[in-house]
């Protein structure tokens, strides 16, 4: 889209021939971390459950029946539409729809902050962003919960100063759950939006305010068509692993409704899993996942042509 | 190394034919000091090896260890499927002379009728807590976490396990846990939707620390996690309520084809000795299954109001249901937690 294509000279000459050897790490790599774990899942989830724990090798789609149709809680009324796992979806995806919103509200200004800083300072701002990353995300959810709880610093601050009389109710809510996938997710917002913004040639800013457009327009008509890759970049890389999350679900919302990610992670619990429903949801969500990039990965080639 | 290690095995093996002792047991759950008493006073070499699951034990035995080993320690529900599942021998009665000492209560089990094929070991129960700080009044009954009073309402918390908060809910009720009574079932289903809206969070490993921190006023918990939360310093109250409680117990079971059945029955009846079981209960800090050890307990653990259930409440274990049966009860849990 962007940018001349990739330049074929000689130096294509020089690797003919070792192209299929150089390229067999990234084979080994996708097949043995990609392939083979979704194949496998992908089996499991048309096996029949094992009563306790584990599955036996009978082919079936009692999984995907589960998840779609209800019989009632004994079996024996008329098949209807299952909307519970729908439901649980749904929430999953408004969940993660408003932290990917959230995340872009805030990553986007900070991107574009550091951008515009000079060239020597940039290196700072970006270590500082990474910074609280190096610290394992289950320590710094826990660490947010302390924050926030009713007698953390944050109430205790606000109440000092007289904001508010009374503690304000943060932990179990779903106001903490996205404060927590925010916090966990923002840098991944960030740095994609910072490199496209890197690469935006500012003349043509000044060209848009030259020829009278206002900032708005500039940053509507201009800016945003220029690092919309970098935004949707983003997007994917909060919202994907927003809808699976489950530690800032259970440990800051009080795991009271399942997410996606708690539902799977129920199925391979102790000796009650369902190992072949929870292979299921999985597919379903990756399947889900897959339409709508290959949605935009279409629409962005027809914008492309 | 390889050939001098078997050459050991096979010099090894003949010597102690006659007194061998091979345990499958759960990581450090039985003091040293004890085995090697057990050893002393019997001649008997033990050997332990080791687990941390019932499911993993399980497996292994099902993988083909059955026949290398002669008594294991499973909980309570596994007890039942490994009796299902044949992989236990039975003894009688008269083939333990301390087979009196066990605890009344825990003669008659339901996943063991009669102690035919195991007897009790450590036992603890799963209640709930209450952070005496916020509430005064009578926590005798479990309508404290299923109806609960004014001031605990929405400072609940409930651990994340679909088997503790059912039982707990069906004893509440008053109706048998495998159930598949449509009234009973939709009784249990409406009432814990409706408590639900009273609670502030599930959650089984947060369950002492949110009653340390004071996220929780009140919280259903394991009762060693409660006695760690007084000792942290968090004035809670644990609860034996009236209508009674969840019980957990490890059991030393007979396994099938042991090959040294006559040393397993003489380590299950040193066990069932008051002085022995007390040394595991001071060493463990749950509860023994066997009377007369009290002159032996230490006395945090004697008088640990969390390890001492009053003797007129009762206890009931978690029931392993049959399939489908449970497909019923996991569907009120995903309704719960929908």
């Amino acid at each position: 889209m962007a940018g001349p294509g990739p330049s074929r000279g000689p130096a294509d000459a020089a690797y003919a021939g070792l192209v299929r050897p150089l390229l067999l790490p990234t084979w080994v790599v996708i097949g043995i971390l990609m392939v083979v774990p979704v194949a496998l899942m992908a089996v499991y989830s048309f096996l029949t459950k094992e009563f306790r724990g584990g599955v036996e090798w009978d082919f079936t789609l009692a999984a995907y029946d589960q998840f779609f149709v209800t019989r009632g809680l004994f079996g024996d009324e008329p098949a209807q539409i299952e909307w519970t796992y729908i439901t649980i979806f749904a929430r999953s995806i408004w969940q993660a729809a408003l932290a990917t919103g959230l995340c872009l509200l805030i990553g986007f200004p900070t991107a574009w902050f550091i951008a515009t800083r000079p060239a020597r300072t940039r290196g700072v701002w970006l270590f500082l962003i990474t910074i609280p990353y190096w610290v394992n995300l289950l320590i710094r959810t826990v660490s947010l919960k302390f924050l926030i709880r009713e007698t953390g610093p944050l109430n205790e601050s606000l109440m000092a100063i007289g904001l508010i009389d009374s503690p304000l109710p943060l932990v179990n809510t779903n106001l903490a759950v996205q404060l927590g996938l925010f916090y966990s997710y923002l840098p991944f917002m960030v740095l994609p939006i910072y490199a496209a913004v890197e690469r935006y040639n500012f003349a043509l800013s000044e060209a848009a305010a030259d020829l009278y457009a206002s900032r708005w327009a500039t940053l509507r008509e201009i800016v945003l068509p220029v690092v919309r890759p970098g935004i949707v970049a983003g997007m994917i890389l909060v919202f994907v692993p927003s809808l699976g999350a489950f530690l800032a679900p259970d440990l800051l919302g009080g795991a009271k409704t399942f997410m996606i990610g708690s539902l799977i992670d129920e199925q391979f619990k102790g000796s009650q899993g369902n190992w072949p429903f929870g292979a299921a949801v999985s597919m379903i969500l990756m399947s889900m996942v897959m339409v709508v990039l290959l949605a935009y990965a279409r629409a962005q080639g027809r914008a492309g042509r | 190394m390889k050939k001098l290690l078997l050459g050991t095995c096979l010099l090894a093996t003949p010597a102690f034919a006659e007194g061998e002792l091979k345990v499958y047991h759960w990581f450090e759950y039985i003091p040293e000091e004890l085995v090697q008493k057990f050893e002393t006073e019997t001649g008997i070499d033990v050997t332990i090896d080791t687990y941390d699951s019932n499911e993993a034990m399980l497996a292994a035995l099902k993988a083909g260890k059955i026949g290398q080993y002669d008594v294991a320690v499973p909980g309570d529900y596994m007890v039942k499927i490994m009796g299902d599942e044949g992989l236990l021998d039975t003894f009688a009665p008269e083939d333990l002379p301390n087979f009196g000492n066990i605890a009344p209560q825990w003669l008659d089990v339901p996943f063991d009728p009669g102690r035919k094929s195991s007897i009790p070991y450590q036992w603890g129960s799963t209640a709930f807590s209450v952070n005496r700080d916020v509430y005064q009044g009578d926590i005798d009954s479990l309508a404290i976490l299923f109806n609960p009073p004014a001031e605990l309402q929405g400072k609940i918390n409930v651990l994340d396990s679909q088997g503790e908060v059912l039982a707990l809910g069906s004893i509440y009720l008053g109706i048998p846990q495998c159930s598949q009574d449509r009234e009973q079932l939709k009784a249990l289903s409406d009432m814990l939707v409706a408590a639900k809206a009273h609670w502030a969070s599930f959650g089984s490993d947060t369950a002492k620390d949110v009653l340390v921190s004071g996220d929780a006023a009140a919280g259903m918990i394991y009762n060693g996690f409660s006695a760690k939360a007084r000792a942290e310093g968090a004035n809670v109250e644990y609860a034996f309520p009236k209508e009674g409680y969840v019980v957990w117990m490890d059991n030393v079971v007979l396994l099938k084809d042991a090959p040294n059945r006559d040393n397993a029955l003489k380590f299950m009846n040193f066990l069932l000795d008051p002085e022995n079981s007390a040394a595991v209960t001071n060493y463990a800090a749950y509860t023994s299954g066997v009377t007369g050890v009290d002159p032996f307990l230490a006395d945090e653990i004697k008088n640990s109001p969390e390890n001492n259930p009053p003797a007129d409440q009762k206890g009931f274990f978690i029931e392993a249901c049959d399939e489908e049966t449970q497909k019923l009860y996991d569907a009120i849990w995903t309704n719960l937690k929908k």
